[in-house]
């Protein structure tokens, strides 16, 4: 096997080619031929009576083909939630229908009220204006300990509360838990809040429905992570449309970060609407629509309390958290507070006892669901906030305090006290590469250098642990997944030895063009280029649960690393046949199939020919051809970990922030391209530092979204990040897989904000100023304002 | 509706187009050059940088009629005469600086403006040009390290040349 293209070699992307020529192939670059165009009304208001909407005036406008309400979507089925969570009395959450279109009620800013379709997107934009919606404004539900307080305004009028789920979780621990923290010899809380996000893939949503009524199909061109998500949600929950009748393509996608995993109101009205007006219809999301319409991240308020020891070990934590579901619970949007982030409290350490409280509540906002890393980061920034806050309180160095609670490498498999059992880890393994590579010995030089030209410096400690491969579908099926979440492939294997690999995992921006082929071409010794990889289209690909959670590589690697398995299997025995030798003896290496102890060979392309020229042939024995498919369900999760460091400095004078260097050493497992996990793990420390310094999401108390665009809301630029160390060279293979990986998309989101916050409060605190905690972003304002308080 | 006639990547095109069409419209909806993309409507985020008449613009804040006589070039014009890639769109792939795609066309064709006007850039100064183009996947990092090895190479092939 070459080296440069084999398993652990960092091969540069084949996709780049056609993404560096302008040959790449976004949804929005396709036009279907007699195509018109979707242009949505959406609310200006955050919560009203909707008493009528007046479309006489935009059907008589030039160009218009249809002018289509709420009034057209009242008996179809609403946008459907494929997560159900059980709440600490053994009661349903509350479920309230969420139309494709407004009827009755407009609930957040950006609510669909009305969509017209026209010959162009001028046209139909043009007719959106003289639309006329009659709108009795009601107040908006914002707050959230309110929105729950007796006698609150209802989001949904058909349920009694905006309290979608009260959760416990372990019910059981709760009175230990609280006898453990009323006894404690020292009790550190906190409380904070995990600024909401606007996930911002740079490609903006986009759909084109399209219907042939010469044989009854339809066809969904879409900007997803998961294509065969949608044909399921879309097609069965909202439009009854059964899947041989349905294809959903996903094809080159500018970035998701979650957003686009979520079956979206635009999609269903694109399809519904292309049968309607007998044209394919297409919509193309403008940013600002973005900010009103994609699901957004984060936003809890929570209370942390740990219960810790005279020597600093941990006995026990409760936190109590109140997280924003938006007006509507969009896809997964109930499992991100709960199953996401409830069974990670435990994160890196030995924590007996724990009990967290999730509220989840409805508001008059646009809906909140997985943004990277789900729920993950939420468990960790409180987690990793609330121990260094103990440190500091306690006088013991943070690097010391995490160690002395660390699961230790022989104590795998550790079954925490939240539910989940890590198969392996080796937490004081990353936290060494991480004090080395963050030359941490060398901070207090560099913090005197920093004094000297008037800035404060700080070093920011944090360890992450989460839960990646998503899921072994009968565990997150006794969690109230309606899905499974296992991944397929099928290796179709043509005559001269070439072949196609067919996964349910979405490409967009991950390079698994590139890995995937990485591990098909090693396990076969083939060129890497015989390798074509095929994702995106529920014609082609035989099933799908799609890009989320780290789990591409970690199951749909897997699903790919069985059907080749089987490919192999059956070549062995053609090639047996043509050797004439027992199967039993036949070797597989290097492309080349060999009688063991002889010279006596076949090649895989002789082998591949003869599968579909099979005149000489074992028919008797096996059918000719070669393809082969697999699902592969996981055995549990994996549980990537690592240890990051964060340096600041900190103008005294403005409250400005710089990140002077980060620093991060995670545990992967196994790797495949190391340039690519490298890649993953940048993008997800600046989503991490925007979110620990730039990006907040704004409602005023009308409702009104005041960070609506890019001038509002603060990207993370070039000019406000560092270069960033990283090393993955601590592996514990993941005990479960084929390949022993464990994901690492999310990695970099998770770690990244508590240490950036711990680097932020360390540089106030060895400046003089005594602050325990300032709310995320940590914009110059909050740390300016925060520096004065105590001054 | 007016006719509009200018250069892209070399040819002579004319195309009718209304008042309000912009360039980026131009370019995609109607010369069918969707290389060039579209990522916010408030001219933040870069994606729909081209060249025009040699300085870098964001195609989504020129109307296409004031661009008569105009030469445009596009990402789609960046490759070498024999196809293969030119310096710097090589560097990215290099130094695997994209990921989504998305941002890519507006980083290069930003990258090869700012490398024409100053071909050795401090990275403090490749983070300050590169404000106007916004990327979410890489944390720029891999961005910044291409355009260091594109002015590398283009300062070695300049210094070979003389």
């Amino acid at each position: 096997m070459p080296k440069d293209t084999g398993i652990g070699a960092s091969m540069k992307r084949r996709e780049d080619v056609r993404f560096l020529t302008g040959k790449g192939r976004y949804t929005d670059d396709f036009n279907r031929p007699g195509q018109a165009y979707v242009a949505f009304l959406r609310s200006d208001v955050a919560h009203g009576r909707l008493i009528s909407v007046d479309t006489s005036e935009a059907e008589a406008m030039p160009g218009v083909l249809g002018v289509f309400t709420g009034e057209d979507f009242k008996d179809i089925g609403g946008i459907p939630t494929g997560w159900q969570v059980t709440d600490r009395h053994g009661q349903p959450m509350l479920e309230p229908k969420h139309p494709v279109l407004a009827h009755g009620k407009v609930r957040h800013v950006g609510d669909p009220i009305a969509a017209v379709v026209a010959e162009t997107l001028a046209q139909a934009r043009d007719a959106v204006e003289a639309i006329v919606p009659e709108i009795e404004e009601l107040p908006a539900v914002l707050d959230m300990k309110a929105a729950v307080a007796e006698g609150a305004t209802l989001v949904h009028d058909e349920i009694d509360s905006n309290l979608c789920f009260d959760w416990g979780f372990v019910e059981e621990n709760r009175e230990a838990v609280d006898e453990a923290i009323r006894n404690a010899h020292h009790v550190t809380t906190l409380e904070l809040v995990n600024n909401r996000l606007v996930a911002n893939p740079m490609e903006p949503r986009a759909a084109i429905g399209e219907y042939d009524a010469a044989d009854d199909q339809y066809t969904l061109y879409t900007t997803s992570q998961n294509p065969h998500v949608i044909r399921l949600l879309m097609g069965a929950f909202v439009l009854g449309i059964p899947e041989h009748k349905l294809r959903v393509v996903a094809p080159d996608v500018g970035g998701g970060f979650g957003s686009k995993i979520f079956h979206y109101a635009e999609e269903a009205f694109c399809t519904w609407a292309a049968k309607k007006v007998g044209r394919p219809v297409k919509w193309t999301s403008t940013r600002s629509e973005a900010f009103v319409s994609d699901a957004q991240g984060r936003d809890h308020v929570t209370k942390i309390e740990l219960a810790l020891d005279e020597n600093g070990k941990f006995l026990a934590l409760r936190t109590d958290t109140y997280a924003n579901m938006g007006a509507y619970l969009s896809t997964f949007a109930p499992s991100i507070p709960t199953w996401l982030h409830g069974v990670l409290m435990a994160g890196t350490y030995t924590t007996p006892l724990i009990y967290v409280n999730v509220k989840a509540v409805f508001t008059n906002t646009v809906p909140v669901d997985a943004y990277r890393g789900a729920g993950r980061p939420e468990a960790t920034y409180q987690l990793e906030r609330v121990v260094d806050k103990a440190a500091r309180e306690m006088g013991i160095d943070p690097i010391e305090l995490r160690r002395r609670n660390f699961i230790k490498p022989d104590q795998f498999p550790y079954q925490t006290p939240v539910a989940v059992v890590y198969d392996t880890g080796n937490y004081d393994a990353t936290m060494d590469k991480l004090v080395e590579i963050a030359d941490v010995a060398g901070f207090e030089t560099r913090r005197q250098e920093s004094a000297a030209r008037g800035k404060l410096r700080g070093l920011g400690i944090a360890s992450y642990i989460e839960a990646c491969g998503i899921a072994p579908s009968n565990l997150v099926g006794q969690l109230g997944a309606r899905a499974g979440l296992y991944e397929s492939a099928t290796v179709r294997v043509n005559a001269t030895g070439s072949l196609s690999v067919f996964t349910g995992s979405h490409s967009h921006g991950q390079g698994h063009e590139t890995t995937f082929a990485q591990v098909v071409a090693d396990m076969l010794g083939i060129d890497v280029d015989q390798v074509d990889i095929v994702h995106g289209d529920t014609s082609k690909i035989p099933f799908g649960m799609g890009t989320y959670g780290s789990r591409s590589l970690a199951v749909g690697g897997s699903a790919i690393v069985r059907a080749t398995e089987k490919i192999i299997a059956k070549a062995r025995k053609i090639a047996a046949h043509l050797l004439e030798a027992a199967e039993g003896d036949i070797e597989f290496r290097d492309g080349k199939f060999t009688v063991a102890g002889t010279d006596r060979s076949v090649a895989w392309a002789d082998v591949t020919l003869a599968a579909y020229v099979p005149h000489n042939y074992p028919l008797t024995e096996i059918e000719p051809g070669l393809e082969e498919s697999a699902f592969y369900d996981p055995s549990n999760f994996t549980y990537p970990a690592g240890a990051y460091a964060c340096e600041v400095e900190v103008d005294p004078e403005t409250g400005k922030v710089e990140v002077v260097s980060f620093a991060a050493a995670d545990d992967f497992g196994n790797i495949v391209n190391p340039m690519i996990v490298d890649g993953q793990v940048h993008g997800g420390i600046a989503q991490g530092i925007g979110q620990a310094l730039l990006e907040c999401t704004v409602y005023d108390e009308n409702g009104q979204l005041q960070t609506g665009s890019y001038m509002d809301y603060a990207m993370p630029r070039a000019d406000d990040l560092p270069m960033y160390t990283v090393d993955h060279s601590c592996r514990t293979p993941c005990t479960h897989n084929p390949l022993g990986v464990k994901g690492c998309g999310e990695a970099g989101a998770i770690g990244t904000p508590p240490a950036v916050v711990n680097a932020v409060i360390d540089a106030l605190n060895r400046g003089g100023y005594r602050i325990e905690h300032i709310d995320m972003p940590l914009t110059p304002q909050r740390v300016w304002a925060a520096m004065n308080a105590v001054a | 509706m007016t006719v509009v006639s200018l250069v892209v990547n070399g040819k002579q095109v004319s195309r009718e187009v209304e008042g309000r069409t912009l360039l980026v419209e131009l370019l995609r909806d109607r010369l069918g050059l969707t290389g060039t993309h579209v990522g916010c409507d408030t001219s933040q985020c870069g994606a729909c940088t081209v060249h025009l008449d040699g300085e870098a613009v964001k195609a989504c804040s020129v109307f296409a009629l004031d661009c008569e006589g105009a030469e445009v070039r596009t990402i789609e014009g960046m490759a070498n005469p024999d196809g293969s890639l030119g310096v710097i769109q090589q560097a990215f792939q290099d130094h695997h600086g994209l990921q989504c795609g998305y941002c890519t066309p507006g980083m290069v064709m930003s990258a090869a403006a700012l490398l024409k006007d100053n071909p050795n850039p401090s990275e403090k100064e490749i983070r300050e040009y590169l404000e106007g183009n916004l990327c979410r996947c890489t944390g720029y990092h891999n961005i910044v390290r291409a355009i260091q090895a594109a002015a590398a190479e283009l300062g070695s092939t300049r210094v070979a040349a003389e």
